[in-house]
């Protein structure tokens, strides 16, 4: 179980508590926080579910994937930080996750 | 339309359950009622013939919401229920039992029936279609290695289905009428890699093959062909497409061909009724304005998305260009665009590596992309359909620049 913070572009916050298992994109759909729209339900094929990680958080969430980094390239307003979050599952090492979400997924 | 208060939604698969969210999101206050036939709340149905046959996920896992959100947003989901009757000039849906609920706008999310196998012997046991979870429940049992398995048409489901099977440790065979897979998808050039890969993968393939009759008592036991052959099973599932589901609009009278047609607001003919995802058929921006029937997530959730809108009065949607998706062993298949209708394909590295896109023209412009593991190839052609640019074939196929400057450079 981890905590997990969502913040919109707009500052507002949503504050989650995700399952182990589940991704960091599925928490926040099953949770309707806007602006995470994973069209595609987490099988890497859309791009929608893009995320800033909080630079703290970096070391424990890990890198993108090749696969991801291909999708994250065309993404709009992507920044050192990136990542989808249907590619970052959720542990207790990520209890206090923070991520912001970016202006756009499209 | 006057004021809208009440919103029926009937179907909950994907573009029903999208519609009630996404209205709730835009800011509709009044009353959603979200009416499905299957006992659960809605789900994503990609992953069945995946990772959920395999049984790598659960339902849980599939549910778009949690259950308990629904009467949280004062969505009335009405579940294992069935609307069997529309009233256009009193604007109300009947459902069995008799009941009649009233609406000012009405959303036809309805889906589509998968065929069911035109054979005797397509009623016995162990003889399967595939488009619900209960579907998947049912064949799971006896999905186990050793099992000999019959896969009846070679489109996405049934090569996804024999993927998940061959990796089960089941015996496959895929009987195809066509003489190659995939044919009314892909081109022969990206079918004959799929026939490839699953042939090596230990897949047999029977394509040419007319299957005449189900054999078996009270459970199947094998197929028999019109060349007098037969071919041992214990399970057989039937992936041969699917048919709208539109019998309700048709009693209604409304507009239907190959689905209950609609405008690109997804308005029927029926200014109070719209129609959305496997069951419509509207004009298709990225398509020279074609009205086209979609199957697809994608096609669910924008329709959902544009009636949203719609009805509460916001701006346009944006529409996308079409995109699908398949996972077969470690391959992603990533699509985007309408290929019918191409010229010439090109190819962006080669099929041995497993990691390539084949990009569809119709004359110079670009239409459609089939990327195997090549997410870049696939998001960048996308975004090119999506806004009406193009890429001479000898630049696209420039492996020594990347995808990201190329599709920067399209004009």
């Amino acid at each position: 179980m981890a905590k997990i913070t969502y913040i919109e572009h707009t500052g507002k916050e949503h504050v989650i508590e995700a399952p182990n298992g589940q991704t960091v994109m599925e928490a926040a759909v099953k949770h309707a926080v806007p602006g995470i729209d994973a069209d595609c339900g987490g099988a890497c094929a859309c791009a929608t579910c893009h995320v800033y990680v909080d630079p703290e958080w970096l070391a424990k969430t890990g890198e993108a994937g090749s696969m991801e980094q291909s999708m994250l390239d065309f993404a709009n307003d992507v920044e050192d930080n990136s990542r989808l979050s249907c590619q970052i599952k959720v542990s207790d090492a990520l209890d206090g996750l923070v991520v912001r979400l970016p202006k756009s997924q499209h | 339309m006057g004021e809208i208060k009440r919103v029926i939604i009937i179907g909950a698969g994907q573009a029903g359950g999208e519609t009630a969210q996404r209205l709730r999101q835009a800011g509709f206050t009044g009353d959603i009622t979200l009416i499905g036939e299957e006992p659960c709340p809605p789900y994503q149905r990609p992953p069945l013939s995946k990772a959920y046959l395999a049984g790598k996920v659960d339902m849980d896992r599939l549910l778009l919401r949690p259950a308990n959100v629904y009467s949280e947003e004062r969505i009335a989901l009405l579940t294992s229920v069935k609307a069997v009757w529309i009233d256009r000039a009193g604007k109300k849906v009947r459902i069995e039992g008799g009941r009649e609920l009233p609406y000012d706008a009405l959303v036809l999310a309805t889906g589509a029936r998968p065929r069911k196998l035109p054979l005797v012997g397509a009623d016995l046991e162990g003889v399967h279609l595939f488009r619900t979870a209960a579907d998947i429940d049912a064949i799971r049992p006896r999905f186990v290695a050793g099992a000999k398995l019959i896969v009846i048409g070679a489109g996405y489901i049934g090569l996804e289905v024999a993927a998940v099977a061959r990796q089960t440790g089941l015996d496959v065979t895929v009987i195809e009428t066509a003489v190659r897979p995939l044919a009314r998808v892909t081109s022969p050039e990206v079918a004959g890699f799929f026939l490839d890969e699953h042939t090596r993968q230990g897949v047999r393939f029977l394509l040419g093959g007319q299957p005449a009759v189900i054999k078996g008592k009270e459970r199947v036991t094998g197929v028999g062909l019109a060349d007098g052959g037969e071919l041992p099973a214990d399970i057989v599932v039937a992936g041969i497409g699917v048919t709208p589901e539109t019998t309700l609009a048709q009693h209604c009278g409304l507009t239907i061909e190959n689905g209950i047609v609609t405008d690109a607001q997804c308005r029927t003919s029926d200014p109070n009724i719209f129609a959305i995802g496997d069951c419509a058929a509207r004009p298709m921006a990225h398509f020279d304005q074609r009205v086209c029937r979609l199957e697809s997530v994608h096609n669910a959730v924008e329709g959902a998305k544009i009636v949203a809108g719609v009805l509460t009065g916001q701006s346009a949607h944006n529409v996308e260009a079409p995109w699908f998706w398949s996972d077969q062993y470690d391959l992603k298949l990533q699509i985007a665009g309408l290929f019918q209708g191409y010229d010439h394909v090109v190819f962006r590295g080669v099929m041995a590596d497993r990691s390539f896109a084949a990009f569809y023209y119709k004359g110079e412009k670009l239409i459609a992309v089939d990327a195997v593991n090549r997410p870049g190839e696939y998001l960048g052609a996308k975004m090119l359909i999506q806004s009406g640019r193009t890429l001479p074939p000898d630049v696209i196929t420039d492996e020594t620049r990347p995808m990201k400057e190329l599709v920067a450079s399209a004009r």
